[in-house]
């Protein structure tokens, strides 16, 4: 971190970061301490402030041989007890997906940042929502979940950086934090009194390097040598008869807490509205000052912006479309979480969609006008 | 009476679920004979593999790390950057260090991580049912080389262990056996020496153990011995590959 950064967060003032660094000093001031990514755009400028931050605090920066080396050194890390993270872009979040499935399995928080981009295979560094099931739907295999956050700006790519270190710990489960390559590359000021942690602890401290927004977890699971205790074992296989039935119980009771209690979204309008446009991340921006312009126009719109993609909000969804409310999703995809706002509207409403893949960011005019001619025609 | 001989504190008093005349269950034994005698059984993180002795933490009495396959030296990096301090092991089959993880104890062996691997070369897959390996050598019969290992068809007995030799960060390397009892003690030295390289802080270090699977080499216990020293020996020559200058 520069000279003329730290001066400016000390004095309470804004500092202009991309979307990559912010994620990566949030993981700085959560605490985290080991960091291991491999190179990929668009998510480049990640490891290369983690190259630089971590060192400076003392704590392990790897440039890992590959994603899957890279989170089974998270896997390692989190083992051990220490706050951990790795990042990608969708390519090496596939890779990643066989570390995700066993930090599951042995119940290990860590967090995991992919920029998204466009697929499938190779395809190319644009911004893209295609990964929305792979992240949702568990990813690799198994029968799991993971906390799935989509900020939809550079100071939430912070707080919502801080906020998944917590939630992995709090529930041991990894956490993914999902952007797209727009999401990491822009720059945006950011203000690190905005965390709502930080507000409550940072009042008589001027020092920022250290770790103190975020909350403690104890760990009597890790492993850090057995001294004055039993054994402790990190595993996910379980071999007698009904123990892996048992484990896979747990696993559920634990996902419908998070569901229950950690749900997040962004409503505006949504009383007053005829139609709800349904977006999340980048998509939201566009979808918002769309849904602006509509109701100044005096249309009845409103807007919806899932945080938290898993556990997604089917019971507020599904309120609005119990008292009638009509929906238009836009996604950076062929219409992924609009399955899971089809889940939550349940047939008692009608669901439109708009996506544009392969690296195409849907127009706000086309959105307006898209919304604009449905309620127009009034048979929505 | 004094006792000379007994169960090291750091194996659970459990039966194992190895094969009769498997080599698994020696070399679990040395590594905690090892441990109790460097008294570290407290500050031990080990990593289990995939593979037969995958459940080897119901065997060993401290704490342990289960890896997916091959990923073992990646968990193990992990794990030591955190705690610089403990004493950490990996344990790995052929097919976990020498096919499908190849790429991660290449490179933690080159970043020179300050850890021990214990690698267990049996010349075969054991716990998928006897397929090739890597380090399978040349007309051996598995369930995938029924005609026998065709080295032009096949590919070549990996010498990983060889390989790792021209690494820099690397410190000590050796070829041990466990198929009779000189060689066991020799294997348990190397181990020894492996484990007190870390103690010291000089890096990495890997000790290469060839372990009789008479199961599906389809021989007797006794005759798993003489197996090795007719079969493996040739391409598995034992001794000091790399030493600490
Ligand atoms: C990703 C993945 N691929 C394949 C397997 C199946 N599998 C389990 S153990 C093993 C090979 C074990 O052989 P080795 O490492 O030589 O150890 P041994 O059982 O002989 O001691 C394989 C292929 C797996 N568990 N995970």
């Amino acid at each position: 971190m520069t000279e003329k950064n730290r001066k400016k967060i000390t004095e309470n003032r804004k500092i202009l970061m991309c979307g990559n660094e912010a994620v990566g000093e949030a993981a700085i001031v959560a605490g985290c301490k080991f960091y291991a990514g491999y190179p990929i755009t668009p998510q480049n400028e990640l490891t290369a402030y983690m190259s630089r931050r971590m060192p400076e605090e003392g704590r392990t920066f790897i440039q890992s041989e590959s994603e899957l080396a890279a989170i089974n050194m998270v896997f390692g890390a989190s083992a051990a007890g220490a706050r951990a993270m790795t990042s990608s872009s969708s390519p090496g979040i596939s890779l990643k997906q066989e570390g995700i499935s066993y930090m599951a399995g042995a119940e290990l928080p860590g967090v995991i940042i992919n920029m998204m981009r466009a697929g499938p295979g190779l395809g190319n560094i644009t911004p893209a929502q295609g990964d929305y099931f792979q992240a949702t739907k568990g990813g690799g295999h198994g029968d799991y979940h993971i906390i799935v956050l989509a900020p939809a700006s550079v100071q939430e790519l912070f707080n919502l950086g801080i906020k998944a270190f917590d939630l992995a710990d709090k529930y041991r489960t990894p956490v993914m934090v999902m952007g797209d390559g727009m999401l990491g590359q822009m720059m945006e000021p950011i203000e690190f009194q905005k965390t709502e942690n930080r507000r409550q602890k940072t009042e008589n401290k001027k020092n920022l390097s250290s770790d103190f927004y975020h909350q403690t977890f104890d760990k009597p699971w890790a492993l850090t040598g057995c001294k004055g205790r039993k054994a402790n074992v990190v595993k996910s296989l379980y071999l007698k008869e009904g123990a892996l039935e048992d484990l896979n119980n747990r696993l559920q009771e634990k996902y419908k807490k998070i569901s229950e209690e950690e749900v997040l979204f962004e409503e505006y309008n949504t009383e007053e509205a005829d139609m709800v446009l349904v977006s999340y991340g980048t998509v939201s921006r566009i979808c918002k000052s769309a849904a602006k312009k509509l109701i100044s126009e005096e249309f009845k719109v409103g807007f919806l912006r899932p945080i938290t993609l898993w556990p997604f909000p089917y019971k507020k969804i599904n309120q609005l479309a119990k008292a009638g409310k009509k929906f238009f999703v836009v996604e950076m995809s062929s219409g992924q979480m609009l399955e899971d706002v089809i889940l939550a509207v349940n047939g008692k409403s009608k669901v439109n969609f708009y996506g544009r893949m392969g690296g195409g960011i849907p127009e706000e005019s086309v959105v307006f006008a898209k919304v604009k001619e449905l309620l127009n025609a009034k048979n929505l | 009476m004094q006792k000379i001989y007994s169960k090291p504190k750091s194996l659970r008093n459990v039966k194992t679920h190895y094969c009769p005349g498997c080599g698994h269950g020696i070399i679990h034994r040395i590594i905690c004979e090892v441990i109790d005698e460097l008294d570290i059984r407290e500050e031990t993180i080990a990593i289990a593999p995939v593979g037969c002795s995958v459940i080897a933490y119901d065997y060993w009495d401290f704490d342990v790390s289960e890896a997916a396959h091959g990923r073992a030296p990646a968990v193990a990096t992990g794990i030591k950057r955190v705690h610089p301090d403990k004493f950490v092991f990996t344990y790995q089959g052929d097919g976990d260090l020498a096919s499908i993880g190849t790429a991660e104890i290449i490179h933690t062996a080159n970043r020179g991580e300050n850890i021990s691997v214990i690698f267990v070369n049996n010349a075969v897959y054991g716990m998928t049912g006897g397929q090739m390996a890597p380090t399978t050598v040349e007309k051996q019969k598995t369930k995938t080389t029924p005609l026998g290992r065709d080295f032009k068809l096949h590919g070549f007995s990996f010498k990983i262990t060889e390989m790792l030799s021209v690494l820099e960060p690397v410190v000590y390397l050796e070829r041990c056996s466990v198929h009779n009892p000189v060689s066991i003690n020799k294997t348990k030295r190397a181990i020894k020496k492996s484990f007190k390289i870390q103690l010291e802080n000089k890096g990495f270090s890997l000790v290469e153990v060839v372990s009789p699977c008479p199961t599906y080499w389809k021989v007797t216990p006794v005759e798993a011995a003489s197996w090795i020293e007719n079969n493996m020996l040739k391409q598995y020559p034992l001794g000091v590959i790399k030493d600490v200058k």
